[in-house]
């Protein structure tokens, strides 16, 4: 039953008072053949009680298993207070409401989470959410080039350390409108300055630099923040928030600091779920506010002089600029946003810290018990965070499926997005992993790899 | 009735334009935009050495209610935004012609297809 409430009688009038003979003649001026007349490849519909029953068969597919794997979403243990506050009735909607001044509540959160994001990020102001880490990149790419007041280049730059699905987000979303991501290959697992010499001199709008980068390794930060600065480059930081409870904020990288931070708040307290929803953050100078995507929530006081939240510099948003609005997000993603405000109110700048170091312990752990199975080596022996490379002595995939059938996700196969790396994996451990569990993987992994050279 | 300077040429889109003695010129918005506008909170203006197409978008000037493009009204150079209006942007309500300039340009042809004040002034009647 779709919920349009108009009656047949209610139809017919207003197609009467507009002088239309069906509603179909109101779509006469899309072409025939740019419309869809059935979508091949959507089901039929299914009635309450089958939906329920597919749901309940999807997530118990998922079942408990023991998990070694982040790849950009990571397991973090959520405080039960998160979504039971999250899911009260006074939270639960995922935009700002319409008249979004009467509902002060809503307005009071985002403005929290905008304050502690931009603390945690070390940058000046926050919008109030994107749609997750690989959309950010994507709108910070385009906020750059707008914001480049001494370049009109559209040429942004990726280093291959950059997550593969938020370079792919990225050109899907940007590429149409002009932006050139080209990316820059580091066969060493970081980007360095020597990787950028090309580039030295070039007209280029921005670099996009992940800290920690997708192999889990410590980028220097400083010195590849620098090299674009005195290029005349911005940059754009794509940060895990966990990670900033003990990284330096990318307001403070080398002498400038970034000049937009975005990354993806799903380790605030957003449970996986098989890969979403999850949501985006991005923050940036106050010298490109008017730059920024998507709502920003102001304090202001009323005629009183009492403290009250608007949703302020709408200037740059499409109800008001229309086509040249700096983009047409909203705040699409605000329960996840709510959940990530409660999570940090909950850790506060101690517990964040916390969590982040019993991740990089965790991981140096893992790494260590892995590598001292048979057939394991360790990739790019740099400074990481909570992720690190693993060598196999043969094909990861069959490995995976190995681990598979005893409970093990044993980590992301990187043999796809990056073939020259050779029979590459990329483990994960955070502060949910024990040393009995750490153990357990080691066992499974070696006797994995053995009873494989039996059966060979 | 908004405020109409005899000695300036105009656009359609609410420009002005003032030939300065050395064959430079200075560009802003009329009295009548900034009234239409309201109380301007923010301007972008051009970086200098930008060039300009006639008709290009150059500048943004923000208010309370709306937010619009500035157009360049000759094809040239910019030699300087207004820095000013950084911090005041209310300038161009104050004094749209003075203090309120956007931005001095390097004219590369000789302007074509302006208005004079009484062509602005027909303009506006025939827009109501």
């Amino acid at each position: 039953m779709p919920f349009i409430p108009h009656t047949p009688d209610d139809v017919e009038q207003m197609l009467a008072a507009i002088g239309a003979k069906k509603i179909d003649d109101l779509f006469d001026e899309i072409p025939k053949e740019l419309r869809i007349e059935s979508l091949a490849g959507i089901p039929e519909a299914l009635n309450e009680m089958q939906i329920g029953r597919l749901m309940a068969q999807r997530a118990a597919a998922d079942g408990t298993p023991l998990n070694f794997i982040g790849a950009g979403a990571y397991e973090h243990h959520i405080p039960s207070a998160v979504w039971a506050i999250t899911t009260r009735g006074e939270f639960y909607s995922a935009y700002t409401p319409y008249q979004a001044e009467a509902s002060q509540g809503t307005l009071q959160l985002i403005y929290e989470y905008q304050t502690m994001i931009s603390s945690l990020t070390g940058m000046e102001v926050s919008n109030a959410s994107m749609y997750d880490g690989g959309s950010a990149v994507a709108e910070a790419s385009l906020m750059a080039i707008r914001a480049h007041r001494k370049s009109r280049s559209q040429r942004v730059l990726v280093p291959t350390t950059l997550h593969p699905n938020y370079r792919k987000v990225a050109v899907a979303t940007a590429s149409g409108q002009g932006v050139r991501f080209e990316e820059v290959p580091c066969p060493k697992g970081v980007l360095s300055v020597a990787d950028l010499a090309k580039y030295q001199g070039e007209d280029i709008a921005a670099l996009v630099i992940q800290q920690p980068n997708f192999f889990g390794v410590l980028e220097d930060v400083d010195a590849l923040t620098d090299w674009a600065h005195a290029n005349n480059i911005l940059v754009i930081a794509s940060v895990n928030p966990t990670s900033l409870g003990i990284l330096k904020p990318p307001g403070q990288w080398g002498t400038k600091g970034a000049d937009i931070a975005c990354g993806d708040c799903q380790p605030l307290g957003v449970p996986l779920s098989s890969g979403g929803p999850y949501a985006g953050f991005l923050t940036t100078r106050m010298e490109f506010v008017r730059q920024m995507p998507g709502r920003i929530v102001g304090r202001t006081v009323d005629t009183n002089g009492k403290q009250g939240f608007a949703l302020t510099l709408q200037a740059r948003e499409q109800h008001i600029r229309r086509g040249k609005a700096t983009s047409n997000i909203c705040t699409n993603q605000g329960l996840l946003v709510t959940a990530a405000t409660i999570y940090l109110s909950l850790l506060g700048p101690e517990g964040l810290a916390r969590v982040a170091n019993e991740c990089h312990r965790a991981t140096q752990e893992l790494v260590a018990a892995l590598t001292r199975v048979k057939g394991v080596k360790l990739a790019f022996d740099r400074a990481r965070f909570h992720e690190a490379v693993l060598l196999l002595d043969r094909p990861v995939g069959p490995v995976l499926a190995e681990l598979a059938g005893r409970g093990i996700v044993g980590g992301y196969d990187l043999s796809n997005d990056y073939p020259e790396l050779g029979n590459a994996l990329l483990v994960c451990a955070t502060e949910t992993r024990t040393a009995a569990e750490i153990k357990t993987y080691a066992d499974a992994l070696a006797e994995t790899l053995k009873a494989a050279v039996r059966a060979a | 009735m908004s405020n109409i300077p005899a000695d300036l040429k105009y656009t359609k889109s609410h420009e002005w334009v003032r030939t300065l003695a050395n064959g430079t010129v200075e560009i802003g918005i009329t009295d009548h935009a900034q009234g239409a506008l309201g109380d301007l909170v923010f301007v972008e203006v051009p970086e200098a050495g930008k060039s300009l197409k006639a008709g290009d978008a150059f500048a943004v000037v923000e208010s309370v209610k709306a937010a619009s493009d500035v157009y360049a009204p000759i094809a040239g150079a910019v030699i300087e935004g207004n820095s000013a209006l950084g911090s005041q942007p209310e300038l161009i309500n104050s004094e749209p012609y003075g203090g309120g300039w956007i931005a001095r340009m390097k004219p590369s042809a000789a302007p074509a297809g302006l208005l004079s004040a009484a062509e602005y002034q027909a303009h506006l009647a025939a827009e109501g």
